[in-house]
């Protein structure tokens, strides 16, 4: 007697292809009324079949966009996404570029490891946590905790740039990897508890951040010129994507930038009897 | 600063016997033993002995002995000899008390006070030796109902099953990371588990590049709060995936990897520097509730395109039962639930032997939650902490466990002897170390054969003892609480693990 089981293995490629429709060089999708898992059922459809360049329109929080598409062949795929990306944009991204016409909620880029992630808008909380490869580029504000325990390894350092301030929090924990505040709107002037327990990486804060406003892990200096120059890059790619921020380049770069770095790498050495 | 503590130990060395062949030096990483050349004859530091017995297992002349140190202060209930030594080590370093292995404290095992059913004359007892008895055990989530078609000979399952980890007997490696453990150690478990249909746990070290393909197939790859050595390929080549949530021997704390242990391997492997704290917070710095864990639990089965288990760990504590509903509700697949005697590489003392409860109590607690509020099919029950024999495995399964971790008898498998100084990086059987010279010591082909031994053993133990109670697959003996009774419990305990007293 033969016993078959029906084992779940992601969904059926049999699911129906309404809403998606291929346009000039990208397929688009409508995301209206898809469920979160199946708009990603349908981008890891169009990755396996070999399409390079994704339009979603509509998307309304939908969660995890991008995060289903790790191949160990590491197909590469384009998206644009139009709305308002939900929770988890990003996360555990393998690859791909993601560029999002709007808002991201919280938790972009979680525990990324490579790729590039574009936010015409604001992202949410926990932006970039644990993220150790690729790059994010906001360009509005964003929430709290941004930013924690990024690290990075040999050959892998990731980089967040955001256009506005942070909040309280960014980069506790944090280990390694870039930061770049442009704190367009002086939100972060007034952000406390910077670097906690910070034991990596750099922070790098347009304007000046005072003692009481980091961790007792950090040191807090004046970006020097080796750190202009990394700015001036990073700024450089920042304003590449965002063309419709007014400010130029000169200007941006015209501010004190101050730079936080944490005072040791082993900030639990002395804590133990032995 | 003179230390005013004893040694814990006292070496004994026959010097007849002793040819100074200088075995003992080269054997000890904490560098007791050492060799006067003028009176040519071993010398020992007792201060520095931790009481792990390579010395003595590997001299050839069975020259020496290491026994508890004999000192005493002046017998005291209140002030043992413990609590002035770790007083005095504090009063001298300032540092918090840091220890390694599960919990030695004489909390009432509750392995040791319940006892097995068998059959006679009635329901008569089966022969593993001569009938097929079956100890395979699937874990993950369960359909509410099975809906089956039949045409002639062929019977297929309609329902669509949820993705399951088959398992072919009911022991599991505990998450050990490299790091934590030495590459050949990590490695050994890894070879064990699949020569023995089981699987082990990567911890939160990550999987080497190089070992993904070939141990893949038997891995359960933990993601915790320090997220270390994660990336998509490390999720994917895995067959269940693990959210390390909290650890028995030290819940609601964090960890750190000292920077001596983050060799270049190990910074590899965990994708960090080489040399700095590996760093795991105590939260997860997104997850602050049920429902961030839930996104979170979301996020891996997308990330696996819901091809694996997820599985959440949580450290046995006070109210866990209600926070374990919340997680089975939040999409878990598997619960492990770690109890009080759950070992670790380091921990601090006081959090280790006074957080928690015993595992025993949780699985039962765990157990009736799940099946009164009509969920337990939802998931599987892994249990850890504690596990010394196969009777303990049996007696978990019978309480409503679905399968066990086992930690330290693993370690124990392969040479470990608790001497509890697995954060010293100075482990003279080559398992808790990154030390190249130490960690050689520890033969792959040799270690996985004693830890496949250990599975064979246990699982023949459990076969037998299964076919004393009549039963012939494992699944019936589960949250069958009618096979057990207890010895010397009182009212409160027999009712929290849901068994009646022996005679009774």
């Amino acid at each position: 007697m033969m016993i078959r089981a029906a084992v779940s293995k992601g969904r059926p490629s049999s699911v129906p292809k309404a809403g998606v429709s291929a346009g000039a060089g990208a397929v688009s999708i409508d995301a209206a009324g898809l469920e979160t898992r199946e708009l990603n059922d349908r981008l890891r459809e169009l990755l396996l079949s070999g399409t390079k360049r994704v339009e979603i329109s509509h998307v309304c929080g939908q969660r995890y966009i991008g995060t289903r598409l790790y191949t160990p062949e590491r197909h590469q795929m384009e998206i644009d996404i139009r709305g308002t990306a939900g929770n988890d944009l990003a996360a555990f991204l393998s690859g791909h570029k993601i560029t999002v016409h709007g808002n991201a909620q919280d938790g972009v880029g979680n525990t990324m490891d490579s790729g590039e992630v574009v936010v015409r808008g604001r992202a949410g909380d926990v932006l970039g946590f644990s993220m150790r490869g690729g790059e994010i580029y906001v360009r509005d504000g964003c929430g709290y905790r941004a930013a924690l325990h990024m690290k990075d390894c040999e050959g892998k350092r990731p980089v967040l740039v955001v256009g506005g301030g942070a909040q309280d929090f960014l980069g506790e924990y944090m280990a390694g990897g870039v930061v770049i505040i442009l704190d367009f709107d002086g939100e972060s002037r007034d952000a406390s508890f910077m670097g906690t327990g910070m034991h990596g990486g750099v922070i790098y804060l347009r304007g000046t951040a005072r003692v009481d406003q980091v961790g007792a892990q950090v040191e807090i200096s004046p970006a020097d010129e080796a750190d202009r120059e990394l700015i001036e890059e990073y700024v450089s790619r920042y304003l590449e994507r965002f063309p419709e921020v007014e400010m130029t380049k000169e200007e941006i770069l015209a501010s004190p930038f101050v730079r936080l770095t944490p005072r040791s790498k082993r900030p639990y050495s002395g804590l133990y009897a032995y | 600063m003179r230390s005013f503590v004893f040694p814990e130990f006292e070496i004994i060395r026959d010097e007849e016997r002793c040819g100074s062949c200088r075995g003992c030096e080269r054997q000890c990483a904490f560098g007791t033993h050492t060799y006067d050349p003028v009176a040519d004859r071993l010398v020992s530091d007792d201060h520095k002995c931790a009481g792990c017995q390579r010395c003595v297992i590997f001299c050839p002349q069975k020259a020496i002995v290491v026994r508890p140190s004999p000192s005493f202060y002046r017998p005291n209930a209140s002030w043992t000899r413990e609590k002035i030594e770790d007083l005095k080590r504090q009063a001298e370093t300032g540092g918090v008390l840091l220890t390694g292995c599960g919990s030695d404290k004489p909390f009432r095992i509750y392995w040791d006070h319940i006892l097995l059913n068998a059959s006679q004359v009635t329901n008569p007892s089966i022969d593993p030796l001569r009938e097929p008895m079956e100890l395979r055990t699937f874990l993950g989530r369960k359909p509410e109902m099975l809906e089956i078609s039949r045409e002639g000979e062929e019977v297929e399952i309609k329902t669509e099953l949820y993705p399951n980890l088959t398992v072919e007997t009911p022991i599991l490696f505990s998450a050990m990371s490299f790091g934590a453990i030495s590459y050949n150690a990590f490695k050994s478990l890894a070879t064990a588990a699949c020569r023995s249909g089981t699987y082990f746990n990567t911890g939160e070290g990550g999987l080497p590049r190089e070992m993904r393909g070939e141990f893949g197939r038997c891995a359960i790859v933990q993601v915790a709060s320090g997220r270390f050595g994660i990336d998509a390929e490390y999720l994917n080549v895995a067959q269940a995936v693990e959210i390390k949530v909290g650890q028995g021997a030290k819940p609601g704390i964090g960890g750190h990897l000292p920077g001596e242990k983050v060799s270049a391997a190990v910074a590899e492997t965990r994708m960090i520097p080489q040399g700095t704290d590996a760093i795991s917070p105590a939260p997860h710095h997104d997850i602050y509730s049920i429902e961030d864990l839930s996104t979170l639990i979301y996020a891996l089965k997308e990330a696996t395109n819901y091809e694996k288990p997820i599985s959440v760990k949580i450290a046995a504590v006070h109210n866990f039962a209600a926070i374990a509903s919340g997680i089975v509700r939040a999409g878990a697949d598997i619960i492990a639930i770690d109890g009080l005697r759950g070992g670790t590489g380091a921990a601090p003392k006081a959090i280790r032997d006074n957080v928690g409860i015993p595992t025993e109590l949780a699985i039962s607690s765990l157990d009736r939650r799940l099946r009164e509020e009509g969920i337990r099919n939802q998931c599987s029950i892994i249990a850890a902490g504690g596990f010394r024999s196969s009777s303990d495995v049996i007696k978990a399964i019978a309480l409503g466990a679905d399968a066990v971790y086992i930690g330290s008898a693993a370690l124990i498998a392969m040479g470990c002897t608790l001497c509890q100084k697995c954060y010293t990086g100075n482990c003279n059987w080559g398992i808790c170390t990154q030390n190249p010279r130490l960690s050689g010591r520890l033969n792959v082909e040799i270690a996985s054969q004693r830890l496949s031994n250990l599975i064979s053993a246990w699982s023949h133990e459990i076969r037998e003892m299964l076919g004393g109670m009549g039963i012939n697959a494992l699944e019936s003996l589960r949250g069958n609480r009618d096979h057990l009774r207890g010895v010397g419990l009182y009212e409160w305990e027999l009712d929290v693990l849901g068994i009646k007293g022996a005679g009774e």
